[in-house]
């Protein structure tokens, strides 16, 4: 009696690939709608993650800063190699220090950057972290940082860098936080022309990212054709997400749509994205009362 | 049953290990701001040298983690990647254990399919329709760099995997 019902249950475990691969389906896209519908990401599953893979990251990437570091050792000595073959024993030396007192400035340079950025945006609260993780797919500008909820990140956080947007924090856990960035596809933030407060939408694009280093913006109202290029843009006050007059970028091409009522055109932002490694985070969100 | 956890416990290692180095060193790597596909490698060569069935579980996990970090809700990697998983297991019967240049074929058209996915999903039903230039630019560009890079990780995949059925067969001769 015991076997057999042994057995019955074994047979119910064993499922055949295609029921297998709908039930795995189906609870894929169960956790889409419910996600979208009711706006939770990830939960317990991501804290989880979190503590299994960011010190595996951090780990990871000083060890890939070791051997980057390494690497450009070994190009400078090749061409000093070249150059003068009498002088390598001194350049070898003069290489290794030299780096070392590069990224020692570099780090210097940085560390000044943020603390001038810290006095230019005085009324915000704001903690510096660093990028450990990049998107892993090519479509979408996304990164990681080394704080989460442990340090008062909270989702819908402006994060800023050098002396501009970087984007919004768009999910939390417990050590990490994912940020996406205003380059995004998926990214439109309310930016406002400083010099005349006209609105406009500012959209990422990796098309003109890559093509011109810039995103895109529409829908200005600029009927006296005040905006010319070099025109400063911010984030605006009627943004629900974003804080108030954070630099996005300078206009770099302005054109009257086929509407003839609105202007759009092109925005390079300030920030470098491709070396992004330290960021700010405003430590407050935008709210209505 | 401990052979079973052993190989699952490989696999699994793998997925993680690449997924990580795929986002912190492999952003470092990119070239005219593509890099390869790490993930689809991984599950494309085990859907081909395992079937269906752990190409999708391997596929799910691989997603699911995917979601877990960069997605604004689970589910959509998963499933993309699970859906690959699967179909690519199809072919194994067709694959032979010396013939490489299939599981590369499969890699490639994998991490082509994945990437016309997002596009569909993510880009077009935004109304974007430049799918040429995200093709020329995206996706063709990713496509190589994944197939130069699998050249690296299907040869020792397949070793690993080599060693591991051997080593169940062990386990079934002697109790069988």
């Amino acid at each position: 009696m015991l076997g057999r019902r042994k057995k019955i249950n074994r047979a119910k475990i064993k499922l055949s690939n295609k029921t297998m691969f709908l039930i795995l389906a189906g609870a894929c896209v169960v956790s889409l709608f419910v996600g979208m519908n009711f706006n939770i990401k990830g939960g317990p599953l991501s804290d989880l993650a979190d503590y299994c893979f960011v010190p595996m990251q951090r780990g990871l990437n000083s060890i890939g800063l070791f051997a980057s570091n390494r690497m450009d050792e070994l190009k400078n000595i090749r061409q000093l190699m070249v150059e003068n073959a009498e002088l390598q024993n001194k350049v070898d030396e003069l290489t290794t220090e030299n780096s070392t007192l590069k990224l020692e400035q570099y780090e210097l340079e940085s560390l000044r950057e943020l603390y001038e950025l810290d006095k230019k945006y005085p009324s915000y609260e704001k903690t510096a972290a660093r990028v450990i993780a990049k998107d892993s797919g090519n479509w979408f500008d996304t990164f990681v940082i080394n704080k989460g909820s442990a340090d008062g990140i909270k989702v819908d956080m402006n994060v800023i860098a050098g002396s501009g947007l970087v984007g919004i924090v768009t999910s939390v856990r417990k050590h990490s936080a994912t940020v996406t960035t205003i380059i995004n596809d998926l990214s439109n933030v309310s930016g406002m022309m400083i010099s005349t407060s006209d609105y406009c939408i500012v959209r990422g694009s990796i098309k003109s990212m890559n093509e011109k280093q810039s995103i895109l913006f529409d829908t200005l109202n600029d009927l006296n054709d005040m905006i010319t290029e070099g025109e400063q843009v911010v984030t605006s006050n009627i943004s629900d997400k974003y804080l108030e007059g954070i630099l996005i970028g300078y206009v770099t091409e302005i054109k009257v749509d086929s509407n003839n009522l609105t202007k759009s055109g092109m925005i390079t932002p300030v920030v470098d994205f491709a070396h992004l490694e330290e960021v700010l985070v405003i430590l407050q969100t935008k709210k209505y009362d | 049953m401990i052979r079973v956890i052993v190989r699952r416990t490989v696999e699994i290692a793998a997925v993680i290990v690449l997924f990580l180095i795929q986002i912190t060193w492999f952003k470092g790597l990119e070239i005219a701001s593509v890099s390869p596909n790490l993930l689809i490698i991984i599950v494309a060569a085990l859907g081909v040298l395992r079937g269906s069935r752990e190409g999708m579980i391997i596929g799910f996990i691989a997603g699911l983690l995917v979601d877990i970090y960069f997605a604004d809700y689970i589910g959509f990697y998963a499933l993309c990647y699970m859906f690959i998983g699967y179909v690519i297991g199809l072919f194994k019967r067709v694959f032979f254990a010396e013939d490489i240049k299939l599981p590369l074929i499969l890699i490639m058209l994998g991490n082509a399919l994945f990437n016309v996915a997002v596009y569909v999903f993510k880009f077009m039903l935004k109304g974007d329709l430049s799918f040429p230039y995200y093709l020329m630019n995206l996706i063709l560009p990713e496509v190589m760099y994944t197939f130069i890079v699998s050249l690296f990780i299907l040869p020792p995949t397949i070793k690993v995997n080599n060693l591991l059925e051997e080593y169940e067969k062990k386990g079934a001769s002697k109790f069988g």
